[in-house]
C-alpha cells in the first residue's frame, strides 16, 4: 500500500539520502539520522560511528536501522541534547524549582528519570563546587501512579511492581529523590468513603470504551497535579515523547478536538495548577527503548488491559504507517506543531530577580507567539481541554446542576451518558477535585473579565453570584 | 448507548421506523445507526442534503451549475438528487452533467456509457472533456511511458484542469462534485499524516476557488459514503463501480482503511474528524503559496508554470520526471534554496494520488 510515488514530498516514499538530506530543514525533531551529511554515505561500510567516525557503532549491519550505525556515547549524546534544548529553550526547570517526575515504569518515562537525574546530579556537584553557593540545586521527586485497583491486579504482582519503582528511584541517588506511589483513587478525597469502590462504580458507569479510557486518563492526571501541589512541586515532567503525541493527534482529531489539539503537544502545558512539561516531546519511543536497552535503564512493566476501541485503533494505524515510512510520526508532529498554541503553552514569564538574567532572557527569546492577547478560554471540567465557540454554543451544560461544569463535546458524547437523570449520578461518582478545579478556573476567568471592564461599571452591588 | 438498542431490537423480532413509526423499520442509517423505513431513510438523506445548500448558500437562483459525472455513485446520486431537490425547492438552477474522459480503456470507457445513460435518465445535458483534447495524451499512453508510479499525480492534475475547462466551455458558474464525508475525512487525515498544512486549511471547505476560475462547491459534504450506497441501491440508480485499474498503489488507501474501522467502532467519527479539520487554526508564521497565473497557459497557478504545463513539458520531451520530485525541472531555474521549508515546494509536489482540492 506504499505510495507510489518518489515525487511526493511528504516523506511517504523516499530514497535514505533523500530522506537524510529533507530532514536537515527541521530542527530536531527527526531521528538522529537526520543530522548526518550526505557525504557520509561512503562511511557505511569502514564500520565506524558516523558522527565521531571513532568508535564502534551499535551495529554494523541494518538491523536497528539509522540509529544504530552510531556509537552508544553519540546516540545517548544526540538523545540527551534534545533534552537539554528542550529543557533550556523552554525554561522548563529553573534553580528555585521543584521538580515531579511522573514515571510509569515504560521507557519514555525512564530515560526522562534519567536525563533528569543526570542534570540534578551535575548541578549538585557544582553546587558543592561552588565556593560561594549561589546557585541552589532544584528539587527533583518521582511520582508514580498505581491504577492497579483499576485493573484488579493481584496485590502480590502490584507490591512487585512497587518494589522495582522503589529500587530504581533509591538508585538514582545521590542527590536523593523522594518518591511518591500514589494509587489512582486518591483523587477522592480521603473522608468520600472508599475510593476504590467509587472508582469502579464511576468507569462502570461509562459505557463507551473509549471514554473509559480517556476518563482514566484525565483522573490520572489529576492525581498527579494532587501530589505534585501537595507536596510542594511547581513543575510536572512528563516523559511523552512523538510516537505518544502522533497518535494523540490523530486520536484527537479522529473524536473531533481539532480546537484544543494544539494546547496537548507543545512542550509546555501551564493551564494546569502545576504547569506540565514535555522534555522529550522531539524523540521517538523507538530511540528510547533502544537507549533502556543499550544503557541497562531498568523499566517496568505494568499489568494493563489492552487499549481497545478507537485509542488502540489509532495505536496500531501509527505503527503501521511508521513501518511504512519511519519519519512519520515526526510529520505528524511537526503539522500539529503548525497549529497556533494556546497562551497558557508557555512558563510564564518570570519577573522575580532572583531567577538568573539568563533563563529569562533565553525564555523570552523561545516562547511561542500565540494570538491570544487575551485568556479567553473557558476549559471542559472533565479534560481541561479549551472550548470552542461551538462546543460553548451547543452545550447543555446549563441547565446541569452544578453551575462551573461546562464540558467540551467529546466528554458529552463519550464520556457522560445520554440521558440526564444518569448524567446527575455521574456527577456524583467523579471526584469533587474535578468541579472545584472548574470553578477555580472560571472565577480566575469572571475576575479577569471583571477588570477589563472594572472601570465602566457603575453600580457597587451588581453582584448575581 | 447504541449498542444495546440494536440488541432489543433484534431481539423484538419485526420493530417500525423510529421516525414515522408507521411503516417497518427495513435499514439501519449508517450516519446514527436509527432503524428506520426506506421512505423516511430517502427523506432525511435528501432533507440533509437541502439543508447543508441552505444554510451554506451553496447556489443561487438562475445559476448553471455544472455537476462532476464520472459515472460512479456519488456523482450519480449528486445529479439525481439535484435534479430532485431543484425541482422540490425551487432552486432554479440550469443543471449540466461534465465528464472527464482520461482515456482509460476498459474503465472510463465504461464509465462514460452510464454517464451517457444518465444524461438520458436525468435529462441533463452532458459535456464529455478528454485529455487527449485537452493535452493531446491519453492516461494509457502516460502510464505505458512512465509506468505505474507517479501516474495518479498526472491524472489529478490534469482533470482538475479539465473540469475547469470543460466548465469554461459550458459557460456555467459553479461546478458541484460529488466528494462525501468520508472523501473529506480521508483527505483531512491524508494532510495531517503528510505535514500539508496549506491544505489542511483549505481541504474543509464546503466552497473553494471563489477567487479563481471556477467555484466549486460539495454538497455531499457530511454525507456518508454508505448512505450514498445505500440510497443508490433502494433507489435502483444506474452507475459503474469498479475502482480505477491504475490506482491500487495510491497513499489513500491507508486512510481509508483506517477510516472504515474508525466507523465501525463509532460511526460519528467521521463528522468528528471533520469538525476538527474545521477547527485547525493554522499559524500565520507558516508560509502559504501565492497565488499568480501560469505563463504558458494563464491557468491559476503559484510558480511560474502550472503543474499541468510542466507535466505536459515532460512528456512531450520525453523526460517523464520532469515535475516530479524536488528542486528539478522548470520552475527551479533561478536557484531556490532547496533547505526551504516553505509552502510554495508544498504546492508544487504535493499531489500524490489524491484529487486536488
Amino acid at each position: 500500500m506504499a505510495c507510489s510515488a518518489s515525487a511526493c514530498q511528504s516523506n511517504c516514499y523516499k530514497t535514505q539520502q533523500e530522506e537524510e538530506e529533507d530532514v536537515k530543514d527541521n530542527n530536531n525533531t527527526n531521528s538522529f539520522a537526520a543530522n548526518i551529511s550526505s557525504s557520509n554515505n561512503n562511511n557505511s561500510n569502514s564500520g565506524l560511528c558516523l558522527k565521531c567516525k571513532a568508535n564502534k557503532p551499535i551495529s554494523s549491519n541494518s538491523d536497528g536501522g539509522d540509529d544504530a550505525r552510531f556509537c552508544i556515547d553519540c546516540f545517548r549524546g544526540n538523545l540527551f541534547g534534545k533534552f537539554r534544548f528542550a529543557v533550556n529553550s523552554n525554561a522548563m526547570i529553573a534553580p528555585t524549582d521543584n521538580v515531579l517526575v511522573a514515571f510509569s515504569g515504560g521507557p519514555s518515562s525512564r530515560v526522562a528519570l534519567q536525563f533528569v537525574h543526570e542534570m540534578h546530579s551535575k548541578a549538585q556537584k557544582n553546587f558543592d563546587a561552588c565556593r560561594d553557593r549561589s546557585l541552589p540545586v532544584f528539587g527533583v521527586g518521582v511520582a508514580f501512579v498505581d491504577e492497579s485497583s483499576v485493573y484488579s491486579v493481584p496485590s502480590n504482582e502490584t507490591d512487585k511492581v512497587i518494589g522495582d519503582v522503589r529500587l530504581i528511584v533509591e538508585n538514582l541517588a545521590p542527590p536523593s529523590k523522594e518518591l511518591y506511589i500514589v494509587p489512582i483513587e486518591s483523587v477522592y478525597s480521603s473522608d468520600s468513603g472508599d475510593g476504590r469502590v467509587r472508582l469502579k462504580k464511576l468507569l462502570d458507569a461509562v459505557s463507551d470504551a473509549t471514554g473509559r479510557e480517556d476518563l482514566l486518563l484525565h483522573l490520572r492526571m489529576l492525581a498527579l497535579q494532587k501530589v505534585a501541589s501537595q507536596n510542594g512541586y511547581n513543575r510536572l515532567l512528563l516523559g511523552s515523547c512523538v510516537s505518544r503525541i502522533a497518535c494523540h493527534v490523530l486520536s484527537a482529531t479522529v473524536k473531533g478536538q481539532g480546537y484544543s489539539l494544539p494546547a496537548d503537544v507543545q512542550y509546555v502545558d501551564a493551564r494546569w495548577e502545576i504547569p506540565v512539561v514535555l522534555p522529550l516531546r522531539d524523540c521517538l519511543a523507538k530511540e528510547l527503548t533502544m537507549l533502556c536497552r543499550l544503557d541497562g535503564l531498568k523499566t517496568v512493566e505494568l499489568i494493563r488491559s489492552p487499549c481497545t476501541g478507537i485509542n488502540g485503533l489509532v495505536s496500531s494505524f501509527v505503527t503501521l504507517l511508521q513501518e511504512e515510512n519511519p519519519s512519520r510520526e515526526c510529520t505528524i508532529m511537526r503539522t500539529a506543531g503548525k497549529l497556533i498554541p494556546f497562551h497558557f503553552n508557555k512558563i510564564e514569564e518570570i519577573d522575580d530577580s532572583n531567577v538568573l538574567l539568563a533563563t529569562r532572557r533565553r525564555q523570552k527569546r523561545y516562547n511561542l507567539k500565540s494570538n491570544e492577547s487575551f485568556s479567553s478560554e473557558s476549559f471542559c471540567f472533565i479534560c481541561n481541554s479549551p472550548l470552542s465557540r461551538s462546543d460553548l454554543l451547543s452545550l447543555k451544560n446549563l441547565e446541569s446542576h452544578k453551575t462551573s461544569s461546562v464540558c467540551c463535546s467529546s466528554c458529552q458524547f463519550q464520556i457522560l451518558p445520554q440521558d440526564p437523570s444518569s448524567v446527575n449520578e455521574l456527577y456524583t461518582l467523579l471526584p469533587e477535585q474535578l468541579f472545584a478545579r472548574a470553578k477555580h478556573d472560571n472565577l480566575d476567568h469572571y475576575s479577569a473579565l471583571r477588570e477589563q471592564i472594572q472601570d465602566c461599571l457603575l453600580s457597587e452591588g451588581e453582584d448575581e453570584t | 448507548m447504541e449498542e444495546s438498542a440494536d440488541g432489543k431490537a433484534k431481539k423484538a423480532g419485526a420493530r417500525l421506523c423510529c421516525l414515522c413509526h408507521q411503516k417497518k423499520a427495513v435499514l439501519k442509517r449508517p450516519k446514527t445507526l436509527e432503524q428506520i423505513c426506506r421512505e423516511c431513510f430517502y427523506e432525511v438523506f435528501e432533507e440533509e442534503i437541502h439543508q447543508v445548500i441552505v444554510e451554506n448558500q451553496l447556489f443561487k437562483p438562475g445559476e448553471r451549475i455544472a455537476l462532476g459525472a464520472s459515472g460512479g455513485k456519488d456523482s450519480t446520486v449528486l445529479a439525481y438528487v439535484l435534479s430532485e431537490l431543484n425541482r422540490r425547492h425551487n432552486y432554479g438552477l440550469d443543471l449540466f452533467l461534465l465528464s472527464v474522459d482520461e482515456g482509460i480503456t476498459g474503465y472510463r470507457d465504461d464509465s462514460l456509457e452510464t454517464v451517457k445513460r444518465n444524461e438520458i435518465q436525468y435529462g441533463l445535458p452532458l459535456k464529455i472533456v478528454s485529455y487527449k483534447d485537452l493535452y493531446g495524451w491519453t492516461m494509457d499512453e502516460i502510464v505505458k511511458m512512465i509506468g505505474l508510479k507517479n501516474n495518479c499525480t498526472f491524472c489529478g492534475v490534469f482533470r482538475r484542469q479539465a473540469l475547469d475547462r470543460g466548465a469554461a466551455l459550458l459557460k456555467v458558474d459553479k461546478l458541484a462534485t460529488g466528494h462525501n464525508a468520508d472523501d473529506i475525512a480521508e483527505t483531512v487525515l491524508l494532510n495531517i499524516l503528510r505535514g500539508d498544512i496549506a491544505r489542511l486549511s483549505r481541504c474543509t471547505s464546503i466552497v473553494t476557488g471563489e477567487d479563481g476560475p471556477i467555484p466549486r462547491c460539495k454538497p455531499f459534504k457530511y454525507t456518508y459514503e454508505k448512505e450514498i450506497v445505500m440510497y443508490a441501491y433502494f433507489k435502483r440508480l444506474d452507475y459503474f463501480s469498479t475502482e480505477c485499474i491504475y490506482s491500487p498503489n495510491a497513499y489513500r488507501g491507508f486512510a481509508r482503511e483506517f477510516i472504515k474501522d474508525l466507523e465501525r467502532i463509532r460511526p460519528r467519527a467521521i463528522l468528528d474528524i471533520i469538525k476538527s479539520g474545521e477547527n485547525f487554526r493554522i499559524s500565520t508564521s507558516t508560509k502559504m503559496p501565492e497565488q499568480g497565473t501560469c505563463e504558458r497557459c494563464g491557468y491559476i497557478s503559484s510558480q511560474k508554470w502550472c503543474k499541468a504545463c510542466v507535466l505536459l513539458e515532460g512528456l512531450n520531451r520525453g523526460l517523464p520526471k520532469l515535475g516530479i520530485g524536488r528542486t528539478r525541472g522548470l520552475n527551479n531555474d533561478d536557484k531556490k534554496d532547496t533547505k526551504k521549508t516553505n509552502g510554495t515546494k508544498s504546492i508544487e509536489s504535493k499531489q500524490c494520488g489524491t484529487l486536488d482540492f
